[in-house]
């Protein structure tokens, strides 16, 4: 049965170089990291010291506040840097990788004769626990919840995004079996939101509910789509995976093993021939970087455009992440660039530029930051691009507040910072949304749990 | 430009912390991104922005307001001479368009100086005073105040109101965004209140009126509110050859200002719609009624005449002042509408009543909202409810 959502407030980004449907292997990473930051809500606990020899799905660290969740490395190797910031924040772990991975062994499981606590200990053990989050608060999900449903968004509708359908179109096998390990979890159901206007194998998916969404961006975001399913009020959890971490599990199943092999796309306008890369999660992306990116003022990004990571000085995959973006910087400065009516290749809502003569370009958009920061002046942008029922700006300006019951009255359950990516795009006077809405998640957290 | 942006760069260290002259950061920084769009790049979040800024955005509604203004300076030198004697024996005699323009230019080219340069002069004080930037707000608002006032408000009195309108109006709240009341209502309301001989009758709204034998340049609500006819026709209201405030007089002018914003997204098409509506509807139930000439006033001619479609276009739209949400905006500029109408026919003291009518929704603007936004949590709150029930 699928029941159809149409998303009809939002914002299509076009963007020059998305990716060609050509996957290359790209060449072994000599280094991998893992950045703890990558979890929100886990304070990570070392296992392991520089020298250690460790194999793919072996710890590197656990959660200080649950020990079954373990970070694993995502390949074999040796440990050869354990970089740490203010307060001994952990940075990042990096391993100097062997050249051909040797797995720990998890052992080959047949997922019929599983009970639900030998699935959980199975993903914790291995390392895939992790690519569960939860929903509210976008964090790491804990294993002793009951979660009232899993939501998987098969498509992504960000700017450039990597297209899920293509990249595991030979892993179809371990994405039904990744599906069926994650029903062993939840009482409630599992739903699949696929593409609507597009017919992939995941239209062919047992043992979910599909949704047909259509609609421009943020129609593949999967807190939207939750929204219209099956919205999540005080005290619910659900939990939220990505299709390729889907197939990771599934592989983990198959073959007994951590495989944290990911097919990423490599774009953006500054990409030579943008295209997909095979590599595996963590790995060093400087040589794939300087081998398709000409120039040098270029930000690149492990994830999209909107939501991303800014790697541009510590190039390593996101552990999330699916893409790698690269676009120019934007450090410089404009001659009367405010001016209406001019500098027409700028994106933008409002018609102040000529840019919405022409709807179907792609645009070559750099990071500058196109004016400066201002206190709320304008009003109804933001409710422009937030199909949720959600007033984006009165939330806002709760949690910059830190009113924790009007936040609680206004959404604050139903939002993860990725659905304000577009608020904070369109905002004429440049808040950061996104920081804001984590900032208030992290006191949710804290405060009401 | 490359030799100007050198020579910014090159003075810019004295501006940056601990720099010699640090504390005048503000002035120097409003000129810098005044001339080129800093060069800010993200650094958290999205990484990509619209191109939109508050700096476009409000020169947008500047640009929205040049047709009311230079109709404004044509239509004051018309309104002068148009009270003097012919001086020829021709009785079709026209005086040259550019006497008549240059004559009004020459009035209100001052009082948009005066506004700027006190406004901006406040303005850059408290930026250096709370050490933060200057907000582009009174880019507007410094134009808007010259365009509702009369044209023959003394320039000083201009100032005060100007002082009183950014000083009380708006830096107490804490500047550009955090205001309660629209700035350039208040300047208005601070001179109305003040200088009332000032700001009403039939003398005020003819320059030079005091060297001009036997003016008469009533406004016609002021003629219809002291109960006689009046005699203009219908497209000299709508083109705007009658007396008024500088810039309110042309509803085609106007319009094509609200078009501009309209088409832009700058200005809320909700909140114009809807007080035109309100008005309409308040208009309809004054002329059933019909006791009086103001109320016999046609309801649609009510539309074209005193300040009420530059009020609407311009003031009530002002994002900050306005109500937040878009069914909010809709209530927020049906009472507009009623409340103008409704104040210029009751009340004979003071035949124009938009400027209060939109004082007045400023301060219910937040109460508006707060009902707006209650049926959203209740809504959220009658989900939880029902889940708890299923489970």
């Amino acid at each position: 049965m699928s029941k159809d959502i149409r998303i009809k407030k939002g914002l299509e980004i076009k963007l020059k170089g998305k990716a060609e449907k050509e996957i290359s292997v790209a060449s072994r990473s000599k280094v991998f990291a893992i950045n703890p930051s990558n979890f929100q809500g886990i304070i990570p606990k070392l296992t392991v010291k520089v020298g250690d020899k460790i194999m793919a799905g072996e710890p590197l660290f656990f959660s200080k506040k649950n020990e079954d969740i373990k970070f694993t490395s995502p390949v074999s190797g040796e440990i050869i840097e354990i970089n740490r910031g203010a307060k001994r924040k952990i940075l990042d772990i990096k391993i100097a990788a062997d050249a051909i991975d040797s797995y720990k062994d998890f052992g080959i499981k047949n997922l019929s004769e599983l009970t639900s606590d030998e699935v959980k200990a199975q993903l914790l053990a291995s390392g895939c626990w992790p690519f569960i989050k939860q929903r509210p608060y976008d964090v790491v999900a804990n294993p002793t919840d009951q979660p009232k449903a899993i939501f998987v968004s098969a498509f992504s509708s960000a700017p450039l995004a990597t297209d899920d359908s293509f990249a595991l179109e030979n892993e179809q096998v371990a994405f039904q079996t990744g599906i069926d390990a994650l029903r062993k979890l939840t009482t409630g159901k599992v739903h699949l939101s696929v593409d609507g206007t597009t017919n992939s194998f995941f239209n062919n998916t047992k043992g979910v509910e599909i949704h047909q969404v259509f609609g421009v961006h943020p129609a593949g975001n999967v807190g939207v789509q939750i929204h219209f399913i099956n919205p999540i009020n005080r005290g619910e959890r659900v939990w939220v995976i990505n299709p390729q971490d889907v197939a990771i599990i599934g592989r983990l199943f198959l073959q007994g093993k951590f495989d944290a092999t990911r097919i990423i796309a490599l774009a953006g306008s500054e990409v030579t021939k943008p295209k997909y890369f095979k590599t595996i999660l963590g790995a060093d992306v400087n040589a794939l970087i300087n081998e398709n990116v000409p120039n040098a003022n270029v930000r690149v990004i492990s994830g999209n455009v909107l939501t991303g990571t800014n790697i541009s000085t510590n190039k390593f995959l996101g552990f999330y992440d699916n893409l790698i973006s690269v676009i120019p910087e934007g450090n410089h400065y404009e001659f009367l660039g405010w001016h209406p009516f001019i500098g027409n290749n700028k994106l933008s809502i409002n018609r102040a530029f000529f840019s919405w003569l022409t709807p179907n370009k792609e645009y070559n958009l750099d990071t500058n930051l196109n004016g400066e920061e201002r206190a709320f002046v304008v009003t109804g942008e933001m409710e422009k691009v937030m199909p949720m029922d959600i007033y984006p700006m009165q939330l806002l300006k709760a949690t910059m507040a830190n009113n924790i019951e009007k936040m609680e009255n206004l959404g604050i359950y139903e939002v993860a910072p990725e659905d304000f990516a577009l608020v904070e795009f369109v905002s004429t006077s440049k808040i950061e949304a996104q920081e804001i809405i984590r900032r208030g998640l992290d006191l949710m957290v804290e405060e009401v749990g | 430009m490359n030799f100007l942006r050198k020579q910014l760069d090159k003075i810019k260290p004295n501006f940056d912390k601990g720099g010699k002259f640090e504390k005048y950061a503000p002035v120097y920084f409003a000129f810098d991104t005044f001339m080129f769009v800093p060069n800010h790049t993200t650094k958290m979040g999205a990484h990509v922005r619209d191109g939109n800024d508050l700096k476009r955005l409000m020169y947008v509604v500047v640009l929205a307001l040049l047709p009311a203004l230079f109709f404004g300076m044509w239509n004051v030198g018309y309104q002068h001479f148009s009270q003097l004697p012919n001086p020829t024996d021709d009785p079709n005699y026209i005086f040259p368009f550019m006497d008549v323009f240059m004559f009004g230019a020459l009035k209100v080219i001052p009082m948009v100086i005066v506004s700027y340069v006190v406004g901006l002069g406040i303005e850059f004080i408290f930026a250096i005073i709370r050490g933060h930037e200057v907000n582009e707000g009174y880019l507007v608002t410094g134009m808007l105040i010259p365009l509702i006032m009369p044209i023959d408000l003394p320039l000083w009195m201009l100032a005060l109101s100007v002082v009183f309108a950014v000083v009380i109006g708006k830096e107490v709240f804490g500047g550009t965004g955090m205001n309660i009341m629209n700035p350039a209502l208040i300047a208005r309301a601070f001179a109305f209140f003040s200088y009332a001989p000032f700001m009403s009758g039939d003398k005020v709204w003819v320059a030079d009126a005091s060297t001009i034998d036997g003016v008469s340049g009533e406004t016609i609500l002021g003629t219809l509110a002291s109960n006689n006819a009046q005699s203009y026709s219908v497209m000299e209201m709508f083109m705007g050859y009658i007396p008024g405030s500088i810039g309110e007089t042309s509803i085609l002018m106007i319009l094509i200002g609200a078009a501009l914003l309209i088409f832009t997204g700058v200005a809320s098409w909700r909140i114009m719609l809807s007080s035109v509506i309100g008005a309409a509807v308040m208009g309809l139930i004054f002329n059933a009624w019909g006791v009086n000439a103001l109320m016999q006033f046609p309801w649609w001619q009510h539309l074209l005449v005193g300040g009420l479609a530059f009020g609407i276009v311009f003031m009530a739209t002002d994002p900050v002042t306005a109500a937040q949400t878009n069914a909010g905006k809709w209530i927020y500029g049906f009472l507009i509408g009623i409340f103008a109408i409704m104040i210029r026919v009751f009340n004979g003291a003071y035949p124009e009543g938009i400027m209060l009518a939109i004082l007045l929704m400023n301060v219910f603007a937040p109460t508006i909202d707060h009902y707006v936004i209650e049926r959203n949590i209740k809504r959220r709150n009658k989900r939880l409810v029902k889940n708890l029930k299923a489970a």
